[in-house]
């Protein structure tokens, strides 16, 4: 790998030119948009989708567009989706099988290209999310070659946060709001007294490549002056965070504590936070056949860890109360996620608290936790 | 998706209960590779779907035996399945018993119910390397006579001792009467010296280990295979967690050092 490509400034044409170039050369781009009241990861045909001048206004349990007093692109904190909807899709087919007439069975891998998709707009928690995913689904002795040929084609467009929302802890999880690699491009959103632009690093020489195709300038140091000091302040204006102990002895010496109770008397067990979690990777499968009863096929979908079934065993489930279902999703998220993957599985995005129907705030239940443990 | 599953015929079918029967399957092109006693299949009936099968039997000729018990939708169709009928199976998955790390050491097999089926290989490899080992204890509880599998089978081991109760004995029945762990008391073995196989309930499992702990076995020396519902088998669904444990990788064999603390905690 050669040495990157100097940073460089685009302007909002710049912008547009390169999901352009993206587009023309076959890519899927997807990013940030406005639907439904909310802002959403969709396809774009062009940059001009993006959200100009919308933020949004987040607390637990609670989710509202706002109208900014500036055009900003990328001033709003994450969304109810997350980029394991394109990497790790809701359903996806794993192969079909045909039985003859003479009993033979014969199994086929599903063999539909992956799209090659370009990500604009992606959150240095959601950058470190995709890196989580990457090692659950494609870092052990088995890879889940779907995930993998999906992930191994994406260009990845970061954008940094300079505007967290009520929710966001990145900061306490060491994933935000910066970003520092795992990335083809990275844009940092400059609103100031010269313009609108956008500071763009180069993290590969695929991002080097297209760079160079579109019209861009170097990089001044006012410009990269304000970007830096716009990632800095974001630190400063987390909604949230995790208390600063070690979260995984936490979880380890917390299967016991009476918070749980707590909790559980709140939860409604509906998975939400499993569905928005950037993280949550958890799958169960589906048997489909037709009506000639010869073709089956053999489906996988996104499961959550607070339905009965998904510890179902022969004489029932092993996580009856909403309790132990609880507490499964949140000890693992941050404690032994660590034991199998290395890592905590949390990235500090604060979907989960956002979508939560009854508000349950991830944050404060670790707090608690900490508390008992205290006492 | 790693692995497609690869089909094999029922060439023997043999009915061990009213809802349990041995298949022993033939791969009908490629074979999987070679399977270690402990070690799990995916096993897929067509139209249903697949369940985790730890394999009971591991002949030379590249067959593989599974004992199967019909219980939900995907087992009660492989329970089904006729002599010529084809399978489709992936695999191997998981930890196996590892039985050459217990060289030397007598050997404890305690098995409830379906759970011999898991312990048949082992018994095998045992009986046939009979020098690298010391006395082969064989213990199986069921709850009634006609839960137990393997019958023709048991009597025939040349162990230093095999046991066999029941709970619940019918007519007829002349044998031990009451759970597994009392047959403890009755086995030949040096607890210093001893490596132990459990397989079945996890009551079963946790009774058979706490009276092993307190008869002076170290735990890492009681070697239980666990259950948990299982996807994927390739550890990416996360329906076999426990605890930090991913039971398709780290398991379904996992020592009770390990296991103990986690079957502890209720619904972990």
């Amino acid at each position: 790998m050669t040495t990157p490509a100097a940073p460089a400034v685009l302007d909002r044409t710049g912008l547009n030119a390169l999901v352009e170039a993206l587009v023309a050369s076959g890519r899927t781009v997807i990013g940030p948009t406005v639907r439904d009241a909310a802002i959403v990861l969709a396809e774009l045909g062009s940059a001009e989708e993006l959200p100009y001048g919308w933020g949004v206004e987040l607390e637990a349990g609670h989710y509202r567009l706002r109208r900014r007093n500036d055009e900003a692109a990328f001033a709003h904190s994450a969304g109810p989706q997350s980029w394991k909807n394109f990497l790790h899709p809701q359903r996806e087919k794993l192969w079909s099988a045909d039985r003859s007439a003479d009993g033979q069975l014969t199994v086929q891998a599903e063999s539909a290209a992956a799209p090659s998709y370009a990500f604009l707009g992606v959150r240095p928690c959601d950058l470190r999310a995709i890196a989580i995913q990457d090692r659950v689904l494609t870092g052990g002795h088995f890879k889940d070659s779907g995930y993998q040929e999906r992930r191994k084609g994406a260009f990845l467009i970061a954008a940094e946060c300079t505007e967290p929302g009520a929710t966001c802890f990145c900061v306490s999880m060491g994933s935000g709001p910066g970003a520092d690699a795992g990335f083809d491009l990275a844009l940092t959103e400059v609103v100031d007294q010269a313009g609108h632009r956008f500071f763009v690093r180069v993290g590969t020489e695929e991002g080097a490549e297209l760079l160079a195709e579109v019209p861009h300038r170097a990089a001044d140091s006012t410009t990269r002056e304000s970007a830096r000091t716009a990632v800095a302040d974001a630190a400063d204006r987390m909604g949230r965070s995790m208390p600063p102990v070690s979260l995984q002895r936490l979880m380890g010496a917390s299967l016991e504590a009476d918070r749980w109770d707590d909790v559980a008397a709140r939860c409604l067990t509906c998975g939400n936070c499993t569905m928005v979690c950037p993280t949550c990777f958890c799958t169960t499968t589906e048997e489909v056949t037709d009506l000639t009863g010869d073709h089956a096929e053999r489906w996988q979908r996104w499961d959550s860890c607070f339905d009965l079934d998904f510890s179902h065993i022969h004489g029932g489930p092993v996580r009856k109360s909403p309790h132990s279902r609880y507490r499964q999703w949140l000890t693992h998220k941050l404690g032994t996620w660590h034991d199998q993957f290395d890592s905590s599985g949390c990235v500090g995005c604060g979907r989960c608290i956002v979508w939560c129907p009854v508000g349950i705030d991830i944050t404060e239940e670790v707090s608690a936790l900490q508390e008992e443990a205290e006492r | 998706m790693t692995a497609l599953p690869v089909p094999h015929r029922v060439v023997d079918r043999h009915r061990e209960t009213h809802d349990t029967v041995t298949l022993r399957l033939k791969p009908v092109g490629e074979a999987l590779s070679a399977f270690a006693p402990g070690q799990f299949a995916m096993m897929y009936a067509f139209g249903r779907g697949e369940v985790p099968i730890s394999v009971s039997g591991i002949p030379r000729d590249g067959d593989l035996v599974h004992t199967v018990r019909g219980v939900g939708a995907v087992s009660a169709g492989l329970y089904d399945a006729q002599v010529g009928d084809v399978l489709a199976l992936r695999g191997p998955y998981g930890t196996g018993w590892e039985l050459s790390a217990a060289t030397g050491h007598d050997l404890l097999v305690v098995a409830g119910g379906i759970g011999l089926a898991p312990l048949r290989p082992l018994i095998h490899d045992a009986v046939l390397d009979a020098e690298a080992y010391g006395r082969l204890n064989v213990l199986i509880g069921a709850r009634g006579p006609a839960e137990l599998i393997c019958r023709a089978e048991t009597g025939r081991w040349p162990t230093a001792y095999t046991g066999v109760t029941v709970d619940r004995p019918g007519d007829g029945w002349t044998g031990q009467i009451g759970v597994v762990t009392r047959l403890l008391g009755l086995a030949r073995f040096e607890p210093t010296a001893t490596t132990a196989f459990v397989c079945g309930p996890e009551p079963m499992i946790r009774a058979t280990a706490r009276d092993l702990l307190h008869r002076g076995l170290p735990a890492d020396r009681i070697k239980v295979s666990l259950e948990r519902n299982m996807r994927c088998a390739t550890g990416h669904c996360g329906h076999c967690q426990l605890g930090p444990l991913l039971l398709c990788r780290d398991g379904p064999v996992v020592g009770w050092d390990i296991a103990e603390p986690l079957l502890y905690v209720r619904e972990l």
